[in-house]
């Protein structure tokens, strides 16, 4: 497939807004039992819960330039008994209004009690958002997964190794971006959100390549044989109907040569998921946040490769028709 | 329940490409269009076509086969594209069951080419819609043409004839019996599909010549050797005689 940026955008985004929404939800579910020696501060939930917000409307946007009839879009909300894509919509605006309502309620600092508990601490509006968002997160990398692992035809996609890496993969970015953000806002939850996010790193690297092997060994069901409906082993094509380019040739190619892949396969494992690995288990031994500022930077550079190899890698079962040009 | 759908002889097709134009041209002018061109005189020539028609090559020289292969929107009965449209603007008439395109509903997220195995629907870059092969749904029901004239463009064109158009649920039809008799299949048949298009094979052409079909035996006699058999260069019967 033609890797298209604003679906690489929209969905490397969306896993780091999903992703810091999360750990947020983690640190407060902590905090609830009592697993945490300072709870998350209000001014730190709601920085958390804005950044989480900018990344779930940066990626909105990038999607709005996928679409050739941007206006449109609210139809899309329409067909959800079927189409993923529709559920991905409503899904969106739904997660992103919970952040919302996290941000409000940990902004102006109105956090009202809303089950007495005998025996165990109160559960405060702020931890049932957290339920209600933690699920909405869920709901939604199902949603953006499933948009690819949901079409048959795209062997490499078709698996439900495409879901678990949305989710780990989001997941190991924001606890990251967290980390981070914590550093600056409140530096006794460092090393808390960093730790969880190398384990959903070394998680996220076992799914990723654990799908990487999977799809080298795949062997395409359609061949040129049952394209044309000739049986025979010796088939070549000689025209495809037109010497000029088309859609089918734009939208289904990436146009790069192997080497391009493989190394983009390999820049992507250092990048997104080794180097950071390494400097966050290097931050934690130091005790020093500088190594999570780089962690970061390297990885969300290695995450938009890791997205782009993830559209390119797809071979579309239609490229059999477009071979040879003449 | 009608099943509208084209069935394609492959041992007929000469790869003419008269479909092509004929389907562009019609389509182009008609409810779907304008099926829009860039740079088409230019360096690189682009646009949006229903229908093509490529080449294959089967066997190795000097034994090998040209097979020309026209390809559009087979029209499944299973068509992966409609339930990924997240709009229902992609939708499957129940009436006769051509699969269409609302292009006051489609957004251009290409999510249906993506959920099509064969490739059969483009991105107007004009309109920002998906367009395909409408089975000229815009004629095959136009009363104001004779009634030989309600098919789609490319069957009325073809001039080989290698092109049928009917109702492929109607076991009675001409396409029916075609796939019946002929040994019709469906390309891709692994996903699941049901295309309803359908194509018809190559088949073996040879001509078996005895001898007394090329040596003409006048005289029942002198082929039963009577007479002296005639030279073969010799005026025959009917070059002689006046009748």
């Amino acid at each position: 497939m033609h890797p298209a940026f604003s679906v690489i955008f929209l969905t490397v985004l969306l896993g780091f807004g999903q992703g810091t929404f999360l750990a947020l939800a983690t640190a407060e579910i902590y905090a609830y039992f009592d697993l945490l020696p300072m709870p998350p501060q209000s001014y730190f939930n709601a920085a958390g819960a804005f950044v989480a917000l900018a990344f779930l409307t940066g990626g909105l946007f990038a999607s709005f330039f996928h679409l050739g009839r941007p206006e449109r879009a609210w139809r899309t909300a329409t067909k959800w008994r079927t189409s993923w894509l529709s559920r991905e919509v409503i899904a969106l605006p739904a997660f992103m209004g919970a952040v919302f309502l996290y941000l409000l309620v940990h902004f102006f600092e109105w956090n009202p009690v809303i089950i007495e508990r005998i025996g165990a601490p109160p559960v405060t509006l702020s931890l049932v958002i957290v339920a209600i968002g933690t699920v909405l997160a869920f709901v939604l990398f199902v949603c953006t997964a499933m948009i690819y692992a949901s079409l048959k035809f795209l062997q490499e996609w078709h698996t439900p190794l495409t879901v678990i890496n949305y989710i780990l993969i989001g997941g190991a970015s924001g606890f990251l971006f967290t980390a981070v953000l914590a550093s600056i806002v409140q530096p006794d939850l460092t090393y808390f959100f960093g730790g969880l996010s190398a384990l959903l790193l070394v998680l996220a690297t076992g799914t990723r390549i654990a799908s990487l092997i999977r799809n080298l060994r795949l062997r395409p069901k359609s061949t040129l044989q049952t394209a044309i409906g000739v049986h025979h082993r010796q088939i070549a094509q000689k025209t495809q109907g037109a010497m000029g380019g088309s859609f089918n040739t734009r939208e289904f190619f990436h146009g790069k040569s192997p080497l391009f892949l493989k190394s983009a396969r390999w820049g992507f494992l250092v990048t997104a998921f080794l180097v950071p690995f390494a400097l966050t288990i290097v931050a934690i031994a130091i005790e020093r946040p500088e190594p999570l500022f780089l962690a970061v930077a390297i990885q969300a550079a290695g995450l938009l490769v890791e997205r782009w190899f993830f559209f390119a890698e797809a071979n579309h079962p239609q490229n059999i028709y477009y071979q040879s040009i003449a | 329940m009608t099943q509208l759908a084209l069935v394609i002889d492959l041992n007929v097709c000469v790869g003419c490409h008269a479909c092509v134009t004929s389907c562009k041209e019609w389509n182009t002018s008609g409810l779907s269009g304008p099926l829009s061109d860039f740079n088409a005189y230019g360096k690189d020539p682009t646009g949006t076509f229903f229908n093509r028609v490529q080449t294959f090559e089967v066997g190795v020289y000097p034994n090998t086969e040209t097979v020309h292969f026209p390809k559009s929107c087979l029209h499944c009965e299973e068509p992966p594209c409609v339930p990924v449209c997240p709009t229902g603007a992609s939708y499957k008439r129940a009436e006769d069951g051509i699969v269409l395109v609302d292009y006051d509903k489609c957004i251009g997220c290409k999510y249906c080419s993506w959920a099509c195995p064969y490739g059969a629907r483009e991105l107007d870059e004009n309109q920002k819609v998906m367009k395909k092969c409408t089975l000229c749904v815009d004629r095959i029901y136009d009363m104001n043409l004779p009634e030989r004239e309600r098919r789609p463009a490319c069957v009325l064109s073809c001039p080989a004839s290698a092109r049928l158009f009917g109702d492929i649920h109607d076991p009675e039809s001409e396409v029916s019996r075609a796939i019946r008799e002929q040994g019709g299949f469906e390309l891709m048949p692994e996903w699941g599909t049901k295309p309803a298009n359908h194509y018809l094979p190559r088949r073996k052409m040879r001509l078996h010549l005895h001898e007394d079909e090329l040596v003409r035996a006048d005289n029942p006699l002198k082929k039963e050797e009577y007479m002296p058999k005639p030279d073969i260069n010799e005026p025959t019967l009917d070059d002689v005689m006046p009748w």
